[in-house]
């Protein structure tokens, strides 16, 4: 017999695995809530640290599962538990019996305008991460277009790292995702200045530094480490920045023509939902607990439910589609060893 | 005189700053730019303790247009070449605060 694997989340993760478990003559089935696949990667434009193009990898990514089962458009009505099995039924109406699921549902970014001092949604010309790679791809956003861009900041670590906003977690990503977008945009705009503050750099994956180091000595980006207390603007609708040079200890202010906030990873509510249907256990954090944070990151306390990717927490690409192998191959593991 | 006085901002605002001489200086020490501020320099010179001596601070004060600061505490140095050693990004600090000498001075001395 041919084993169901319910896939939540239609994101890299969920592809990912679902082309793996089709390699082992497995059938998995993808539910995805929005229209389309790829899930937050697909809005993306290039991924560091080589500037691959994203769409080339979720082009990849869907032709290699192209064979799963997919419904779009569906989310998750209610999830129960039978003897050896769970009953997923899906808001089209579908019911779903299967020993197991893997949650891919991955994260959700941050809203930036819940930190109102940042101006996102007031004023005009701070925009975000993903506003700007959306810019990337499609060329189009009036707050850049037809604008006399001299000068661009880049603010870290917005809603990470942060008590208040309930994210004291690090977005992992948002370091090496600024210098990136700074260094595209010195290449578009090589006459701008363009300043990242920063409360620490963290360059920790492979070729993050040599990017950094890129950025500073060939690009001439200025980092500047204090977190940007406010933002105003000013009588010409550009946007004037306050924050402390904590390494000289002194107060800091730069008017500037662009301010992208560079939003964070926070947990996605619909993948609480869902897993508050199954009682599993919340991290800390708020994003999903695994059974153990070294040894089983894609396991849960629960049989038959598997994690992976950014569910239980901010991951970089190549650490999402690892995940998704690996808690593929837990899974393989766990019905070879049943069988027997 | 009253007892009242305005006391300068201490801000630094990055608007004004003129970055003509610091651009000059970093073509032709492009390694002015990958100083990432650990502090190795400052730890091992042997003037800092005295005078508060800081390659870091130096390169830092420029970047920011606060020229007179640097110059002050770069007056203190004794070219002993230690904070070369220690860099971790093989910046040629020695070197690197020559240059500067060379370029600043050349239009202060008018």
């Amino acid at each position: 017999m041919k084993e169901i694997v319910v896939i939540i989340g239609g994101g890299i993760a969920g592809l990912e695995a679902a082309s793996q478990l089709l390699k082992l003559g497995y059938t998995p089935i993808i539910v995805e809530k929005s229209g389309q696949l790829g899930g937050h990667v697909a809005q993306w434009n290039r991924l560091f640290p080589d500037m691959t193009p994203a769409k080339d990898l979720v082009s990849d990514l869907i032709a290699s599962s192209k064979d799963a089962n997919i419904f779009l458009n569906a989310e998750i009505s209610f999830i129960n538990r039978l003897k050896d099995n769970y009953n997923v039924m899906l808001s089209n109406g579908i019911s779903i019996i299967s020993r197991y699921i893997l949650f891919t549902t991955g994260f959700r970014l941050f809203e930036a305008q819940k930190k109102e001092e940042y101006g996102y949604g007031i004023y005009n010309q701070v925009i975000t991460n993903a506003d700007l790679e959306h810019w990337f791809n499609t060329g189009k956003d009036d707050r850049i277009n037809g604008k006399e861009i001299k000068s661009i900041g880049f603010v870290h670590c917005v809603g990470s790292r942060d008590e208040k906003a309930r994210n004291s977690q690090c977005s992992k990503v948002c370091c090496i995702t600024a210098i990136k977008q700074a260094i595209e945009m010195k290449e578009k705009f090589p006459d701008a200045e363009i300043y990242c503050f920063y409360m620490d750099l963290r360059l920790f994956g492979k070729k993050f530094e040599d990017f950094y180091i890129k950025a500073q000595r060939d690009h001439g980006i200025h980092f500047i480490r204090g977190r940007v207390s406010e933002v105003s603007e000013n009588i010409d609708g550009n946007v004037i920045v306050k924050a402390e040079d904590t390494l000289l200890g002194k107060p800091i202010k730069v008017t500037l023509n662009l301010l992208v906030l560079m939003s964070g990873m926070v947990c996605n509510p619909d993948s609480t939902r869902s897993a508050s249907m199954l009682s599993l256990p919340i991290d800390s954090d708020g994003f999903l607990k695994s059974s153990d944070n070294v040894m089983h990151i894609t396991s849960s306390p629960r049989n038959g439910i598997y994690y992976a990717g950014a569910c239980t927490g901010p991951k970089t690409v190549p650490e999402t589609l690892a995940e998704a192998r690996s808690a593929v191959l837990e899974i393989h593991s766990r019905i070879i060893g049943q069988q027997k | 005189m009253f007892g009242f006085r305005i006391s300068p901002s201490s801000a630094i605002n990055l608007d004004n700053v003129s970055r003509d001489r610091f651009s000059e200086l970093c073509r032709i020490e492009p390694d002015a730019l990958r100083c990432m501020a650990c502090g190795s320099c400052s730890a091992t010179c042997p003037a800092a303790e005295f005078s508060g001596m800081s390659v870091r601070k130096v390169l830092l004060y420029l970047q920011r247009g606060k020229e007179e600061e640097a110059f002050k505490i770069m007056n203190n140095c004794m070219l002993c070449g230690k904070c070369t050693m220690v860099c971790p990004r093989g910046i040629n600090t020695r070197h690197l605060l020559l240059t500067i000498c060379r370029i600043y001075e050349k239009e202060d001395r008018r």
